[in-house]
């Protein structure tokens, strides 16, 4: 999933740079807008889906070969699992508030 | 055996620096920089969904000097470990594994990192103006 994450994130990456920069000076309401688009929450939900797994796999590495005591191992890996999951879900969530209307 | 008995390898110090070792060591670091930089993502995102008040905040923090240097690192970082993650796919398909393709592959890593950050701000930066 490292690399399968990784060939999916080339060109969602790139998506996103290009969307940003035609974004940069945009009010609140243009940004709303543009992520309440169809082709851009989609694409941005599986950049968030992509990044997060990808990073959970890369961080899991970094620590396996830093982090030599089995018990802080396994702690900080379940740790970056959870946050990641959870970062993930919550940039989500606030796309699906956004693009379906429901923002306070 | 305690892991502090089992024969070491010879320390990092040891080597001399070059070009493949320490590329190999930039993804790495980069890969944690955009860790980071995910978060700053969910963050944005989360506020653009709370309102004005919360985009505010991370329009000025982004805006602010440190905001824009901590950008200016994550598209550095981005590029790198996008191009040297594609040199990594192509390693995997048993491609370009010899010594001359490694350090040209390097090189060509390194030179498109600094024409896509510099395309790209240059980009934003022209938006930004205008």
């Amino acid at each position: 999933m490292q690399r399968i994450t990784a060939v999916a994130l080339v060109p969602l990456t790139l998506w996103f740079v290009i969307a940003v920069i035609g974004l940069v000076g945009a009010d609140l309401e243009t940004v709303q807008n543009w992520v309440g688009r169809p082709l851009p929450a989609i694409l941005l939900v599986l950049l968030l889906i992509a990044s997060f797994y990808h990073m959970s796999l890369g961080l899991q590495v970094v620590i396996e070969d830093y982090v030599h005591t089995e018990l802080a191992k396994l702690g900080l890996v379940i740790a970056i699992r959870l946050l990641c999951f959870a970062f993930a879900v919550a940039g989500i969530f606030a796309l699906l508030t956004i693009a379906l209307g429901t923002t306070s | 055996m305690r892991s502090a008995d089992r024969p070491l390898s010879p320390h990092l110090q040891i080597y001399r620096w070059q070009l493949t070792s320490v590329l190999s060591i930039l993804h790495r670091a980069a890969g944690v920089v955009l860790s980071a930089g995910a978060i700053l993502l969910v963050w944005w995102l989360v506020a653009a969904a709370s309102g004005a008040e919360a985009y505010e905040g991370v329009e000025d923090f982004l805006g602010s000097w440190l905001g824009l240097l901590l950008l200016f690192g994550w598209t550095v970082a981005l590029f790198y470990h996008l191009c040297n993650g594609i040199r990594h796919l192509v390693w995997d398909t048993g491609h370009a594994l010899d010594l001359r393709s490694v350090y040209v592959g390097g090189w060509v890593v390194v030179g498109a990192t600094g024409v896509l950050t510099f395309v790209a701000w240059v980009a934003g930066i022209s938006r930004w103006v205008s």
